[in-house]
C-alpha cells in the first residue's frame, strides 16, 4: 500500500515567481513527515506539487522530479487525475460536499470514478469511516447532511473521504489548525492509526503537534519576502527539535526566530 | 452597592429618548396637516396632499427629536424616515399597478376566457378568449428556454472553470453587449435572416429564436455568478480524490449551485415571456388556435393584449380582455418567480443536522 516519495531538483512556479527552489527529499513509507517553517516559505506549496494539486492553480507549474516507488509524478504521460487517486489529499478547513450526505461523501470519490455496487460501497464506507474514528459517531445519521456535523467531526470525515479512495499517501495541509484541542486530539491520535497503511505527510504551524506526530521533520524557510522558500534540513523529528545541524533551525523552533 | 443607588438619569450612558410610538404619531399628525392644509388652499391632486404630508414627517421628526434627544439621534431619524418615504414612493406604483389590473382584470377572467380562442368573436364584441395566446406564449417561451439553457449554462461554465485569456474576455465582453441589446433589435435580426434572407415563414419559432437572443446573456450572467459562488475548496476536494475535471464539475460544483442556477433561468424566463416587440415582428398574431409554432403565425400574450387594445376602436369589451390577459400574465410571471424560490430553497445546500 504505502510508497516511498523522492523528490529531486524540484521548483515550483507561480506564474513567473519562483516560490520554491530546488528542492530534494525522500518520504519514507509507513511514517509521518512533518514540514514546519513560517508562513509564505512553501511548504503547502511544496506539499501540493506531491499529488499535481500545484498545477489547479491557475499560472501554477513545476520543474523536476517527484518519484513515487521509481516513477516520476511529472513524467510525460503521467495523468494527474490517476495521480491524485494513489496521493490523496486532506485540506486546512473541512470541506465537505455540503450536498452530499455522510455516506455520500465518504463514497463520493469511488461515486464519481466508477460503478461499485451497494453491498461493496457500505463496507468501504463503513471501514473507511472506522478509519477515521467517526464510525460511531455517526452510524446513526448517514442520510444526514455531511455539513451538519461539528468541525472535528467534519474534517474526520474529510479523513475517511480521502483515504475510502485507498490511496498510497496521505497529504495533509495543517488538518488542525481550523480545530479545538480536543478535535486536535482525535485527529492526531488517528494519524497514529493511520501510518500503519500510509506514507503521511503533514504541514503544521503547531511545532509540538509536529513533535508529537511525526518520525521525521522537514524545515523550511525563505530568505526574505519574495525571495522562494527553501529546504533547510530534513532529519529524525528527535534530532530536528533535540540538536538539530541548522543554526536557523534551532532559532525557529526556540521562538528566537525573526 | 455603590453603583446600585447611582440615579439612571445622571449616567453618561443614558440620554432622553421619545417614546417608540413617536414616528408613527409624527406620521399620522403629518398626514391629518398635509390633508388639512390641502382642503384650506384648495389643491385637489392627492400627489399634492402626500407631497406635504412627506415633508412635514421628514422635518416635523427632525425637529421635535432635535429638541428632545439630541442632533444625532435626530439625524439618525431623519435617515431612517428618508428611507422610509423612498419605500413608500416605490412601492405605491407597483401596489396601484396591481390593484388596477386586478379590478379591471377579474371582470372577464374566468374558465370560458382561458380556455377559448378569439377565432369565431369579432375585437368588438364581447365573449372569445385568450387560449390561443397562452397556448403560444407556452410554446414559444418554452422552445427559446430550450435554446437558451444549454447554451448559457454552458457558455458560463466555460466562463468560470475553464475561461484563460483573450476568448473569456471577448465571450464575457460579447454577454455584456448582447444584455444591452433592445428587444426590438433582436426581433429585427432574426426578422432579416430568418425570414427575409432564409425565406421562411412567420411562426412561433421565428419568435423564440428573437427570445433565446434576449435569455441567453441573462442566464450566462446568472449562472455565471451562481458558480462563482461556490468555493474553490470543493472543486479541490473533488480533483484531489482523483475525480476528473468535467466530472468535478457534473456531481460536485452544479449540484452545489442548481439552486441560484435554476433561480436565474426563472427570472430569466420570467424576463422574456413578458417580451412584446420580437413576437410583434416575428410571430405574426392570429385569432385562431395554432399548437405547431413551427409554421404559421401563432397569437402570444403580449401581443394579445396589445392587438386587442389596438384594435378595439373604442369598445369595451376589447380593453376588458386586455385586461384580463394582462392580469393572467402577471399571474404566470408571479407563479414563475415562486416556483424559483421554491426550487432554490428545496436545493439549497443543507447545514441542518
Amino acid at each position: 500500500m504505502a510508497k516511498r516519495i523522492d523528490v529531486s531538483g524540484l521548483n515550483a512556479y507561480y506564474g513567473s515567481f519562483l516560490a520554491i527552489e530546488d528542492i530534494s527529499m525522500t518520504v519514507e513509507p509507513r511514517s509521518v513527515t512533518a514540514f514546519i517553517g513560517p508562513s509564505g516559505c512553501g511548504k503547502s506549496t511544496f506539499l501540493r506539487t506531491l499529488n499535481r494539486m500545484h498545477e489547479v492553480t491557475p499560472g501554477g507549474r513545476v520543474e523536476g522530479k517527484v518519484l513515487l516507488d521509481d516513477e516520476n509524478l511529472y513524467g510525460s504521460g503521467i495523468d494527474p487525475v490517476a495521480v491524485r487517486r494513489e496521493v490523496g489529499m486532506v485540506f486546512q478547513r473541512p470541506n465537505p460536499f455540503p450536498t452530499m450526505s455522510v455516506y455520500d461523501n465518504v463514497a463520493a470519490g469511488l461515486r464519481l470514478n466508477g460503478k461499485y455496487k451497494k453491498s461493496e460501497l457500505d463496507d468501504i464506507v463503513e471501514k473507511s469511516l472506522k478509519g477515521a474514528n467517526l464510525w460511531n459517531e455517526v452510524k446513526d445519521r448517514l442520510n444526514k447532511p455531511g455539513s451538519g456535523l461539528s468541525g472535528g467531526q467534519q474534517q474526520r470525515l474529510c479523513i475517511a473521504r480521502a483515504i475510502a479512495v485507498e490511496p498510497n499517501v496521505l497529504l495533509m495541509d495543517e488538518p488542525c489548525s481550523a480545530l479545538d484541542p480536543i478535535s486536535t486530539l482525535a485527529i492526531e491520535d488517528l494519524i497514529g492509526e493511520l501510518k500503519e497503511r500510509f506514507t503521511i505527510v503533514i504541514v503544521t504551524h503547531n511545532m509540538q503537534q509536529a513533535a508529537r506526530v511525526s518520525d521525521r521533520t522537514a524545515f523550511f524557510n525563505l530568505a526574505a519576502v519574495g525571495q522562494p522558500g527553501k529546504l533547510i534540513e530534513i532529519d529524525d523529528t528527535e534530532r530536528i527539535f533535540s540538536n538539530p545541524s541548522v543554526q536557523a533551525t534551532e532559532d525557529y523552533i526556540s521562538g528566537r526566530f525573526g | 452597592m455603590t453603583h446600585a443607588t447611582l440615579s439612571p438619569q445622571r449616567s453618561s450612558l443614558r440620554g432622553a429618548t421619545l417614546p417608540k410610538w413617536f414616528a408613527w404619531a409624527v406620521a399620522a399628525g403629518s398626514v391629518v396637516a398635509g390633508l388639512g392644509i390641502s382642503a384650506a388652499a384648495g389643491l385637489h391632486s392627492d400627489i399634492q396632499w402626500a407631497l406635504i404630508a412627506a415633508l412635514l414627517f421628514v422635518f416635523g421628526s427632525y425637529g421635535i427629536s432635535a429638541k428632545v434627544e439630541g442632533r444625532r439621534q435626530a439625524r439618525d431619524r431623519t435617515a431612517t424616515s428618508l428611507v422610509w418615504v423612498a419605500f413608500i414612493l416605490a412601492v405605491i406604483p407597483l401596489a396601484s399597478l396591481v390593484w388596477e389590473t386586478l379590478k379591471r382584470g377579474v371582470k372577464v377572467l374566468d374558465g370560458y376566457f382561458l380556455t377559448h380562442s378569439m377565432g369565431v368573436v369579432a375585437d368588438t364584441e364581447p365573449g372569445g378568449g385568450i387560449y390561443h395566446a397562452i397556448l403560444g406564449t407556452l410554446q414559444q417561451v418554452g422552445l427559446a428556454t430550450l435554446i437558451s439553457v444549454p447554451v448559457g449554462v454552458l457558455t458560463a461554465i466555460y466562463l468560470v472553470e475553464y475561461g484563460r485569456g483573450r476568448l473569456a474576455k471577448a465571450v464575457t465582453f460579447f454577454v455584456d453587449v448582447m444584455t444591452g441589446i433592445p428587444s426590438i433589435v433582436a426581433g429585427l435580426f432574426i426578422l432579416s435572416l430568418w425570414i427575409l434572407i432564409l425565406d421562411m415563414g412567420y411562426s412561433g419559432f421565428a419568435g423564440a429564436m428573437a427570445l433565446s437572443i434576449l435569455m441567453i446573456p441573462v442566464v450566462v450572467r446568472s449562472t455565471e455568478e451562481m458558480l462563482k459562488l461556490v468555493p474553490n475548496e470543493l472543486r479541490e476536494a473533488s480533483l484531489a480524490l482523483g475525480v476528473p475535471k468535467w466530472r468535478t464539475i457534473l456531481k460536485v460544483v452544479l449540484p452545489t449551485s442548481i439552486g441560484g442556477i435554476t433561480t436565474g433561468i426563472m427570472l430569466a424566463i420570467a424576463r422574456i415571456t413578458g417580451e412584446t416587440a420580437p413576437v410583434l415582428l416575428l410571430v405574426w398574431g392570429t385569432n385562431f388556435i395554432n399548437s405547431n409554432p413551427f409554421s404559421d403565425p401563432q397569437a402570444s400574450l403580449p401581443m394579445y393584449i396589445y392587438l386587442q387594445y389596438a384594435n378595439s376602436g373604442g369598445y369595451g369589451a376589447a380593453y376588458d380582455r386586455a385586461w384580463a390577459a394582462a392580469l393572467t400574465l402577471i399571474a404566470f410571471i408571479m407563479i414563475l418567480n415562486l416556483v424559483a424560490r421554491g426550487i432554490a430553497r428545496w436545493k439549497a445546500p443543507k447545514t441542518g443536522r
